[in-house]
């Protein structure tokens, strides 16, 4: 039972991080309707800078992140311009296949930047762990836990009750109409690719404390994983990124656990697929009905 | 006479709205109906309903006394019932001669594989379909473009190719959206001899949503006014025309 | 779009002329190879190219099909190509015990892959029509994954007994006169080198053969039908289900093919090689050459391909070369100034040409 309990913890824990990964696909997803297939290489991006501020420049853990946030920001600020803003009114197809671009060029620069060798994070950022009878849980694993509901909530917060939060629903429900209605649509997707974005970078020092290596590819399948949370979810819902993120981190800790390490990942797909299929609008998601 | 097209008590509702309810229909064979109403009376609902691209929440529709409440819009084609859409909609990527064979695809009977090895077989459908879809554009006055992209034809001949891919498909029961939407007077003249001489032609009937007073008691033979998803009166045109509930359903009170 | 629009233009109301050249220019590629070859003016690296070459332009072809041509992005061609390649393995490793003609075996090998690989596209294909744009992207994306990590664990070897599976862990227990053909994440070795660039040629030649064919069928005008409007398609009678799973499964199909003449190219194959950068890869073949344009893919597929390796050096900047062709395109397909300009080059090119 402790055995399973521990899993189950664990399971919230990695869940958290795909759930801060998440939060940036859906909120892109929601609101510039585009699937940002290069998030992941954010995260990528986010570790490096992270491990470099930690490593090379002995920077306090604090400093560090900050300085991820900002550069994460700013990178994701600067590829919605260049990459995405002129394919505003392009074909779906078109605004993929860039994005999957944008990911490779990430991957690949900073494979030719700083090689493909995996570089050891440093690990034991956080140690020690609180017991709970037989239990033992990590102080990592819980703090985690904590910085995803915090997230969750503060931005929760921010979309409901802000201005720019109300202009982010208002773009994602019609970009016509907001844009009449005086709203600049484009400084809206913006932001909204600053905060995922930022949000990236939280989720990098996350991922690499649990998993100290740091590599160009680091980012894809993660974020992979985090898209298949956002829809099980339910795309372009706060509360949905978190509960399928959660629901995704504990179905692949567990099947690691009990069925395979191996077929972990094929079994993650499979739920992707499953519930693209069952419910394609996933658990919170608004049904779109098709016009005719 | 037999009916071609039936509704009974047809119904169907968005998400507890009630779009249309209680519509009945009957077109004869042959004639030419018309389904008027104010704006967002529920006429392109029904359409969508008879094509099945809507599923009716209630009641049956019939063609020529076959249910077909059930099937798909695909077996609804093929039994016949074809429609036009009221902002065009053409193959845009498709030049003019193939939005009209695409029309035919369910009368021409080779396989796959018969194309792929261009078996006589195919190249004798083939070249038929092309021989007939050319005497289809001959009707339009559209042969000389049939090699242009659909989506370059100018507004009044993309609306013709869209009548003439929709009787490509061999239809008893021809549904169309507001064909004379855009067009001035002269061209609206010009298109009830076209609805005639297609009844004519091709043997069938025609239900057409139509806000051109003129045209629509000019060419057909009877209509249905809906006034917020309810039928308000069936008749003849003159019916129609001096009926008091009509009147203030597009007036107002 | 409106390079898409010239292109499919130029491939559909010049039908016959674009078959031609395409024909045409893989006939005269071949024997221009075949001379240089024969008066011994090729590298070895060169020649070492020529089947992935094939391979890869198959590969692309059959994607087209699906995502230029049916307009819907698959990211699962690696995916397909694997299936085939591990199953003509399979089927060459057993047959060699039967057959002496290396040929034979071939073309065994590679009509099975292609029959096994569409049957994984129909399986493949079934769920993911339910499925639109970036979704069915996603679908398609995690199936290459699925069937990768499968094969990843997937253990067959052969002894006098038989054929023996397994999977997960290697459990096959052969005989001493036994021989590993799959050997889970370390895939094949000791595999028979059948390929040759005259198949892969035939190959090149029977894939444009059934594309342009299709295209000039009902179902090649239904598929496009389908692409271009789908509610219109259903409103004239069109199955567009049943056409976009024709398009998917021919596509998996001659995936399948090319992923055998690949994997019989080498005498060790992991199935690490036929990863999501490869789909990608392949990707950049058909976005560069031109959606829908069958021409344009096999002339991308070779510059892209000989390229990195002739510039040495460039090798390493492969895949970044590719990301900045696939962004750089689509903004430039997408550009509306740009799509102005060439309006107005190509008129008063065209009035120039009238006077």
């Amino acid at each position: 039972m402790s055995e399973f309990l521990s899993y189950l913890i664990n399971g919230l824990s990695l869940g958290s991080v795909y759930a801060i990964i998440a939060l940036g696909y859906t909120m892109v997803y929601g609101i510039a309707k585009m699937l940002n297939f290069a998030h992941g290489d954010v995260i990528m991006v986010g570790a490096f800078i992270i491990y470099f501020c930690l490593s090379k420049f002995n920077l306090p853990i604090i400093v560090s992140l900050l300085a991820g946030i900002l550069l994460c920001t700013i990178l994701g600020v600067v590829v919605e311009r260049l990459a995405y803003k002129p394919l505003r009114s392009a074909s779906s197809l078109s605004v993929l296949i860039t994005a999957i671009g944008v990911s490779y060029f990430l991957q690949n620069s900073a494979q030719i930047l700083w090689g493909s060798a995996p570089k050891m994070f440093p690990a034991n950022l956080i140690e020690g762990s609180l017991k709970v009878g037989e239990l033992s849980i990590p102080y990592l694993t819980l703090i985690t836990i904590a910085v995803c509901l915090i997230i969750v909530v503060a931005l929760q917060w921010f979309i409901n009750n802000t201005k720019i939060g109300s202009a982010m629903r208002a773009c994602s429900e019609d970009k016509d109409a907001a844009r009449l209605m005086g709203i600049n649509v484009d400084t809206t997707i913006s932001i909204t690719f600053a905060i995922g974005s930022g949000l990236a970078a939280i989720a990098s020092l996350l991922l690499c404390s649990a998993y100290p290596s740091v590599s160009p590819t680091l980012g894809s399948m993660p974020g992979i994983k985090a898209f298949t949370a956002a829809v099980f979810g339910g795309i372009g819902s706060i509360p949905g990124a978190f509960i399928g993120g959660l629901l995704l981190g504990i179905i692949e800790i567990l099947s690691k656990a009990y069925i395979s390490t191996q077929l972990s990942d094929a079994i993650v797909f499979s739920v992707l697929i499953i519930v693209l299929l069952i419910k394609p609008t996933g658990i919170l998601g608004k049904k779109i009905k098709e016009k005719v | 006479m037999s009916n071609v097209l039936t509704c009974k008590k047809l119904g169907i509702d968005f998400g507890g709205l009630t779009a249309v309810n209680n519509f009945d229909l009957e077109i004869e064979s042959g004639q030419i109906f018309g389904l008027i109403g104010p704006n967002g009376a529920g006429k392109t609902t029904v359409f969508n309903m008879l094509t099945k691209m809507y599923e009716p929440t209630r009641g049956t529709i019939s063609l020529n006394d076959k249910d077909i409440t059930k099937l798909s819009s695909i077996d609804v084609n093929k039994l016949g019932i074809a429609r036009t859409f009221q902002n065009v909609r053409l193959f845009d990527k498709l030049s003019v001669i193939d939005n009209v064979v695409v029309g035919m695809h369910n009368s021409l009977k080779y396989s796959t594989l018969d194309g792929i090895f261009k078996t006589p077989k195919y190249k004798d459908s083939e070249r038929k379909a092309y021989d007939q879809a050319l005497d289809l554009l001959k009707i339009f006055d559209l042969s000389s473009e049939k090699d242009v992209l659909a989506g370059n034809l100018p507004y009044g001949k993309q609306r013709k190719l869209e009548i003439l891919r929709a009787l490509a498909t061999n239809p008893c029961l021809l549904l169309l959206d507001e064909p004379a939407a855009g067009m001035n007077p002269v061209e609206t003249e010009e298109l009830m001899n076209t609805i005639r001489l297609i009844r004519d032609k091709f043997n069938v009937s025609i239900l057409l949503i139509e806000h051109d007073m003129k045209l629509v008691m000019g060419v057909c033979d009877k209509i249905t006014v809906l006034n917020f998803g309810q039928v308000l009166i069936t008749g003849s045109p003159e019916e129609v025309q001096n009926n008091p509930e009509v009147i203030k359903a597009y007036l107002g009170d | 779009m409106n390079k898409i629009k010239g292109l499919l233009k130029n491939l559909f109301s010049n039908k016959k002329k674009s078959s031609t050249i395409s024909f045409g220019l893989v006939i005269v590629a071949f024997i221009v190879m075949q001379i240089l070859i024969r008066t011994g003016n090729v590298s070895s690296l060169i020649k070492s190219l020529l089947v992935p070459l094939c391979a890869y332009i198959v590969a692309a072809l059959a994607l087209n099909l699906t995502v230029g041509i049916l307009g819907d992005l698959s990211l699962g061609q690696a995916g397909f190509m694997s299936v085939g390649g591990f199953t003509g393995v399979v089927v060459s490793a057993v047959l060699s015990n039967y057959i002496d003609s290396k040929l034979l075996i071939l073309i065994i090998a590679i009509i099975v892959g292609t029959i096994v690989a569409a049957l994984f596209g129909f399986l493949v294909g079934i769920p993911v029509l339910k499925l639109e744009g970036d979704y069915l992207a996603i679908v398609t994306l995690a199936f290459g994954q699925i069937i990768k990590s499968l094969i990843e664990n997937l253990y067959i070897g052969i002894d006098s007994t038989g054929i023996k599976f397994s999977f997960v862990n290697d459990n096959t227990h052969l005989l001493a006169d036994g021989k590993m053909i799959i050997n889970g994440p370390s895939g094949v070795s000791g595999n028979l080198r059948l390929s040759s660039f005259e198949v892969g040629f035939v190959l090149i030649l029977i894939t444009l053969f059934i594309i342009y064919h299709l295209l000039e069928s009902k179902s090649g005008r239904a598929i496009l039908a389908t692409r271009d409007n789908k509610i219109v398609a259903l409103s004239v009678g069109i199955d567009t289900k049943k056409y976009k799973l024709m398009a998917f499964v021919i596509s998996a199909a001659l995936g399948g093919a090319a992923g055998v003449l690949y994997a019989m190219n080498y005498a060790a194959i992991t199935p690490v090689k036929f990863d999501f950068n490869l789909s990608i890869m392949i990707l950049v073949y058909v976005v560069l050459g031109g959606l829908g344009n069958l021409t344009g893919t096999i002339i991308s597929t070779t510059i892209l391909l000989l390229l990195p390796e002739l510039l040495r050096g460039l090798s390493d900047y492969r895949m970044l070369i590719y990301a900045v062709i696939l962004i750089a395109i689509m903004l430039i397909t997408n550009n509306e100034k740009l799509k102005v300009i060439l309006e107005k080059t190509k008129k008063s090119l065209t009035k120039k040409g009238a006077k």
